[in-house]
């Protein structure tokens, strides 16, 4: 009698003891766990305001609102689905090709010196493919691959010069000024749209090609397409200007130049800076205050304007994807990214669902693309650099909590404030040390260069971090086993 | 007809801007992809921070090449960076262990999935950059020296009496002759040392291979170093012939794995093919063709345009094109190596 008791005090023991690492049931995280998150993430935001200037702080706050929501498309391809994209880049610069393309005013000039021939070009693809589509479906064999060489070269050969020669004449147009076919002059918040459409057509081409690949391989495909959009984008001079840039984007929003001028504005100002106002008992001092309010809050007003814009956008993306995460869809996407043979044993088609939303996050990452040129109010392909555009994004993804939307949310705020806020710190860092070196030592001169590089120290060690000891994120994933 | 020298100038021509380069950067490659395909064989995963390693590598080349430049001792005719290698394959090898052993060594005991350590890798890329940036900043840098010619144009021209001439510069020669060397000692090393089977057994199937009592640890160990010593050699031949800039190795990630993956993942011999060939397509698609077809055709033939399928803006895309053909057609790639789940 007393044998079996203390046997089963000893399995009782063991049992608890020998957890399985992985159980299927596991412990509910704290439901405070995402408030408590974002509103730290809010008290960091805010001491930034405090500390070092409001300005700052809304920049920040803009430009998170985007990584977030391209950390969320991410977070679709990855979190949902374990693809693993390595083009984050090349979808953002899409998107933000597309904000130039929708919003800057056409060049008429350049329209009529080269229009043409960029219509036959377009032409001559369009019948490429069309030739080819038809060639691979009427013919077999060796004898097919034989043909849409053939009509590949020979396109080639006709596309060639015409093209070239559109290209010369556009480009040839004030190339100081213009010197690109320019866009379509609609309000730049249309982009934001045609930026996601964008990304997916190309998205679709690529996860076309690209899909069958197992994990490593599609990395580094995508990697490499990525780096292809963006030299793209570099070099076509007569599409959106290429490394020269195209600056002066229309805006969304109101221009500071305006908002002074507005008396409803002035107004508004002297509310909110009542108190201050009234403490100053000098008349012209407290005119030369209130237009020193206007001129900052003009600027503060632009970027709380930006940020209500992404906030909505961010807003209506983020219900979309946890409908789509809780959705039948979504558990699909789990089953299958959990095991694929099971999945597709089970009838689900593997490829076609893993198309799927690699579009759509690749068009959810456009959309981000686009909101960051509107935001910039100018393009800049030589600024892509993939530790910048795709690998920050990924640290968002894995930091946040991948599979789970608000953690990506997250990620993007506290990855992007972090990035940012690492210079400073890096500068700081350096300040502490060198404070008692010879400032003509080239010791000295040296170290006031590395402040920069020091944000990618970071963020290694903070990727790192978490893969090792937290790969589940801030934020985990829900797992919804009962 | 063209006449012999006409058909001399178009070889020479071709000789001096297509086969040199692309010979010495396919070395470069061979060398890189050499590495990668060491890990991505034995440690089974695609290492993102290689090209991030043979930056780190040729820094410490650049470090120590200083360091000799000061102390006034140099190589001669040829770049005192040579002295400097093996110094610096020493300084990488024990980064890299001590990468292993603070990162990728935990997932492997935990035989996380190969996507896991692909992030890791993401993670060390990020650091180790930075800590390239920390010492060298972000401008370019050339630190070759000795003689820069072997065979300049204008001696050539000379002494041949052809129109065209033939430089050949130091550093390219250099290339090609130690990676010779270096590809003889991997090969010999695998084929005949005891360790070099252990690591092609490892790399084949690693469970017969703990069966058969061979130690992982040293074979993970021994993986790193030869990884190391690839890296910082490829690193600094293509610094020597280049310049050395810390984002343009990281550039050199996509030909790399493309010749890796064309070879055959975990066949160095593939490597090597496969660096040649990148090379080569990169170079022969990115040439303008104009004065080669001038030579060779008729007065009144002459071509207008430049005869270039692409601009070498877009060099990308071919090991790009190669990679997509080659893993869509032939995923085992030409040698008929692994493929990765």
């Amino acid at each position: 009698m007393t044998d079996t008791t203390v046997d089963t005090a000893e399995q009782a023991a063991s049992a608890d003891t020998d957890k399985p690492v992985h159980a299927i049931v596991e412990r509910k995280a704290s439901p405070w766990r995402a408030p408590l998150a974002f509103a730290a993430m809010g008290l960091a935001l805010i001491a930034t305001g405090v500390f070092q200037s409001p300005a700052v702080a809304l920049t920040i706050l803009n430009m998170s609102l985007v990584s977030a929501i391209m950390a969320m498309g991410l977070n679709l391809q990855w979190g949902y689905a374990g693809l693993f994209n390595a083009g984050v880049m090349g979808f953002t610069a899409l998107g933000g090709a597309t904000a130039v393309v929708i919003s800057h005013p056409p060049v008429m000039e350049a329209l009529g010196a080269g229009g043409r021939g960029l219509a036959l070009s377009f032409l001559i693809v369009v019948a490429i493919i069309a030739t080819v589509t038809f060639i691979a479906s009427a013919t077999r064999g060796r004898f097919r691959s034989f043909l849409i060489f053939v009509t590949v070269v020979a396109g080639y050969i006709a596309l060639r010069p015409v093209f070239g020669a559109a290209v010369g004449a556009v480009e040839a147009v004030d190339p100081a000024r213009t010197g690109f076919i320019g866009g379509l002059g609609l309000p730049i918040t249309l982009s934001w749209v045609a930026g996601g459409v964008v990304a997916a057509g190309v998205a679709w081409i690529i996860g076309k090609v690209a899909l069958g690949l197992r994990t490593d391989y599609l990395a580094i495909a995508t990697l490499g397409i990525s780096e292809i959009v963006v030299s793209v984008l570099k070099n076509e001079d007569w599409l959106v200007r290429g490394v020269k840039n195209v600056t002066g984007l229309p805006r969304p929003v109101p221009y500071e130049i305006e908002l002074q001028q507005q008396p409803w504005f002035a107004d508004l100002v002297e509310r909110v800076h009542a108190g201050q106002l009234a403490a100053i008992t000098d008349a012209a001092a407290r005119e030369d205050a209130l237009r020193q309010f206007i001129v900052e809050g003009s600027g503060h007003f632009v970027k709380i304007a930006y940020a209500g814009l992404f906030t909505v956008v961010l807003l209506i993306l983020l219900a979309l994807c946890v409908r789509a995460l809780n959705s039948p869809w979504g558990r699909m996407m789990r089953a299958i990214r959990d095991n694929e043979e099971a999945a597709a044993a089970m009838g689900k088609d593997v490829t076609r669902r893993h198309l799927q939303v690699f579009i759509l996050g690749s068009a959810i990452i456009g959309i981000a693309g686009a909101m960051m040129t509107t935001l910039d109010g100018q393009f800049t392909p030589g600024t892509y650099n993939p530790l910048r555009f795709t690998f920050l994004i990924w640290v968002m993804v894995i930091v946040g909590g991948s599979g789970n939307n608000l953690g990506a949310v997250l990620g993007g705020f506290v990855i992007w404030f972090t990035w940012v806020q690492a210079e400073p710190a890096g500068a700081f860092i350096i300040e502490q040390i060198t404070r008692d070196m010879d400032p003509s030592t080239p010791l000295y001169q040296h170290l006031q260069d590395i402040a920069a590089p020091f944000r990618l120290f970071v963020m290694g060690f903070v990727l790192l971090l978490f893969l090792r000891f937290s790969p589940k994120g801030i934020l985990p994933e829900k797992v919804r086993h009962s | 007809m063209p006449d012999a020298t006409d058909i001399l100038n178009a070889l020479v021509l071709m000789t001096n801007f297509v086969f040199v380069p692309a010979l010495a950067y396919g070395s470069q490659l061979a060398l890189g992809a050499l590495g990668v395909t060491l890990v991505f064989g034995i440690l089974r995963f695609a290492n993102f921070a290689h090209g991030d390693l043979m930056a780190f590598g040729t820094t410490m080349v650049i470090l120590i090449t200083w360091g000799l430049q000061a102390q006034g001792i140099t190589a001669g005719p040829v770049p005192t960076a040579l002295i400097a290698l093996v110094p610096a394959i020493l300084v990488t090898a024990v980064a890299a262990i001590l990468i292993d052993r603070s990162v990728f060594g935990f997932y492997r005991k935990r035989r996380a999935a190969p996507v896991v350590l692909v992030i890791a890798s993401v993670g060390v890329m990020f650091m180790l950059s930075a800590i390239v940036r920390f010492i060298m900043g972000t401008d370019d840098r050339r630190f070759t020296d000795g003689e820069r010619f072997i065979i300049r144009a204008r001696e050539f021209r000379e002494m041949t009496g052809l129109d065209e001439g033939l430089a050949i510069q130091t550093t390219q020669a250099l290339t090609v002759i130690v990676a010779i060397v270096t590809v003889t000692a991997l090969f010999i090393f695998l084929r005949r040392s005891r360790t070099g089977k252990a690591m092609r057994a490892y790399s084949d199937n690693e469970d017969l291979a703990l069966l058969s009592g061979i130690n992982p640890d040293r074979v993970v160990l021994i993986t790193w170093i030869i990884a190391a010593a690839l890296a910082t050699i490829a690193g600094a031949l293509y610094g020597l012939d280049k310049s050395f800039k810390p984002f343009t190795y990281f550039q050199l990630l996509l030909p790399i794995f493309a010749a890796a993956i064309l070879g055959g993942i975990g066949q160095p011999i593939g490597a090597v093919v496969g660096g040649y060939i990148v090379a080569f397509s990169e170079v022969m698609m990115t040439y303008a063709y104009k004065r080669f077809v001038t030579y060779l055709v008729p007065e009144n033939w002459a071509p207008e345009g430049l005869l270039q399928f692409l601009g070498t803006d877009y060099k990308f895309a071919v090991s790009f094109i190669i990679l997509v053909v080659v893993l869509l057609i032939r995923p085992t790639g030409i040698f008929r190596g692994a493929v990765i789940k």
